[in-house]
């Protein structure tokens, strides 16, 4: 089966700013993307593009095997979409709202089930301006998935939502990978990447830096670990090393040679973190992308 | 089709509701005009000639607010919440929430002109329509005449803050200047003159002949034509300009 997207040296400009400045990647059916980057480094340009919101100025782009330029309904019919900001009818209630969107598929989900997935049973007949920006967070999750759609775009999701509720849509997100769907999804939480997502792609002004399972996303690739512990006085020790058999093997020793005990010691690889930190750190100034807008 | 029609039914009920749940956008699209109604009805009680003159021309003011000003405003707000970008993003064909949208517009029309006709009649001594047909065509001429170009307007309104500094820059010279309020002949030549070139005024001679002069349809077929140009325009600058997405600038 072809790749649910794929993306090859898209290009985006808005006047003299180029926001994406040729991206590629693919996300394989079934699979969790992440698209991480600092602000402003192209990721809903390159999500709304994919979703048929904005026309690309330069490469190709294929989305459940469309062209989303072209806005077939049928593509539309199989994709949910989470907008980073947007809106709704300030006097429907979340019930209506559902029901009402429910219409526009020919195979849409259960309206209360929905509800329950994203978590407002209690809020069902309450109308949309007395939801609390969390709430309306959840709506928009419930909204995109009432079509049962195959693939879902989810930008920025969880932005706003209290932990509790955060790791109720991590289910949520788990449990349609786990239904074979496919989502592309983006975030400024390095944790909730680590977490969903099969493959993460970081982005800076509009260049791809690194994609990779989240794990292994090693800058070069090659196998760093942290071994890190507090001496005898107190004070903490990190060492960084590609081979920590023989690191701790020798700390161990000297240790126990001195009769001292290595308080938190610990053996880490680099987290998803420690990697984007590094990769978006502005080294040399980069000349800014041009002049943003306001 | 059956298909299209029946989407189209659900998004105009869904409108209909909502539009009742709102009660300040009620009130100024639905009651405002019946205000004034009752108003310039007290102030001229007792004048048959200036009766004459003002419950048609409010008619056709309520046919312009109704959808002119109305779809501009409703527009210019749903594009700036981003309901418009959530509603392009499901697979409900842009004519249909587009289509439902209007035909809510336009039962305010009809319910307006059908209480401003019958408030003719019993209050203000103004016999019923004598050529049903014709305050019909006039009605639905202007409704789609000013419809499209309230949704053309919509375009260029940068934002909502600005939206009625916008549409009052058009209603309110538009209909002072095409006899709603006074007797249109009695008005100075250069004002006859660009009245004659917009559609508000030929709206309103077409009502006043249904319902008071007994003019007919063959009497005001040029004024059809200057609507039918404004309306092929307004349908022309509404389907090409047509902006889903918030403006940035
Ligand atoms: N409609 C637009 N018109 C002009 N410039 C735009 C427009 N949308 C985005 N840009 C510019 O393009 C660049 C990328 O913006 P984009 O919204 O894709 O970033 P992002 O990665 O989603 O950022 P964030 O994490 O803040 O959401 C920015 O410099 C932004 O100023
Ligand atoms: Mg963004």
């Amino acid at each position: 089966m072809s790749a649910a997207i794929s993306v090859r040296g898209l290009r985006k400009r808005y006047g003299d700013v180029e926001a994406v400045r040729g991206i590629d990647f693919e996300v394989a059916r079934g699979e969790v993307f992440g698209l991480l980057g600092p602000n402003g480094a192209g990721k809903t340009t390159t999500v709304e593009i994919l979703e048929g919101y904005r026309e690309r100025s330069g490469g190709e782009v294929a989305v459940l095997g469309h062209d989303p330029a072209g806005r077939a309904r049928e593509l539309r019919e199989r994709v949910g979409i989470v907008l980073q900001s947007t809106g709704m009818y300030r006097h429907i209630t979340v019930r209506e709202a559902l029901d009402h969107w429910a219409g526009f598929y020919s195979r849409a989900r259960e309206v209360t089930e929905v509800i329950a997935l994203a978590g407002l049973e209690e809020k069902a007949g309450e109308r949309v301006n007395r939801l609390s920006g969390g709430q309306l967070r959840r709506l928009d999750f419930a909204l995109a998935l009432i079509g049962d759609p195959e693939l879902i775009f989810l930008d920025e999701p969880t932005t706003g939502f209290d932990p509790v509720a955060r790791r109720q849509a991590w289910d949520t997100i788990r449990s349609l990978r786990a239904l074979g769907k496919t989502v592309l999804l983006t975030t400024h939480y390095l944790d909730e990447a680590q977490e969903l997502a099969d493959r993460v792609a970081i982005i800076k002004d509009g260049r791809l830096l690194a994609e990779g399972a989240p794990g292994e996303l090693g800058a070069g690739g090659d196998e760093r670990y942290r071994v890190s512990y507090r001496n005898g006085d107190g004070s903490l020790v990190v060492e960084e090393t590609d081979d920590p058999t023989t690191l701790l093997h020798q700390l161990t020793a000297a240790a126990l040679a001195r009769g001292e005990r290595l308080y938190e010691l610990s053996v880490t690889r680099p987290s998803l973190e420690d990697v984007y930190l590094e990769l978006t750190a502005d080294v040399t100034p980069t000349p800014p992308a041009g002049v943003a807008h306001d | 089709m059956t298909e299209v029609a029946a989407l189209t039914w659900r998004q105009y009920r869904l409108e209909r509701r909502l539009f009742w749940r709102n009660p300040s956008a009620a009130f100024f699209n639905f009651l405002f005009p019946l205000i004034l109604l009752g108003l310039f009805g007290a102030v001229f009680s007792g004048n048959q000639h200036d009766l004459n003159v003002i419950v048609p021309g409010i008619a056709g003011l309520s046919v312009m607010s109704t959808t002119f000003t109305a779809l501009a405003f409703n527009l210019t707000f749903l594009r700036e919440q981003g309901v418009l970008k959530r509603m392009r993003g499901t697979p409900l064909p842009a004519g249909v929430y587009l289509g439902g949208l209007a035909a809510s517009a336009v039962t305010n029309t009809a319910l307006q002109v059908t209480i401003i006709t019958l408030a003719g009649k019993l209050l203000f001594g103004i016999p019923w329509p004598r050529d049903w047909p014709e305050l019909v065509l006039f009605a639905a001429a202007g409704v789609v005449c000013f419809a499209s170009l309230g949704v053309a307007l919509s375009h260029v309104i940068p934002n909502f803050d600005s939206a009625p500094a916008y549409v009052n820059a058009i209603f309110l010279p538009t209909i002072f200047i095409s006899g709603v309020f006074y007797d249109a002949a009695s008005a100075p030549a250069f004002i006859k003159d660009i009245a004659e070139g917009l559609p508000l005024k030929h709206v309103i001679d077409g009502l006043s002949g249904a319902m008071v002069t007994g003019k007919g349809i063959g009497d005001h077929l040029s004024g059809l034509a200057v609507i039918a140009v404004w309306g092929a325009a307004g349908i022309f600058l509404a389907i090409r300009g047509f902006s889903w997405d918030q403006r940035r600038d």
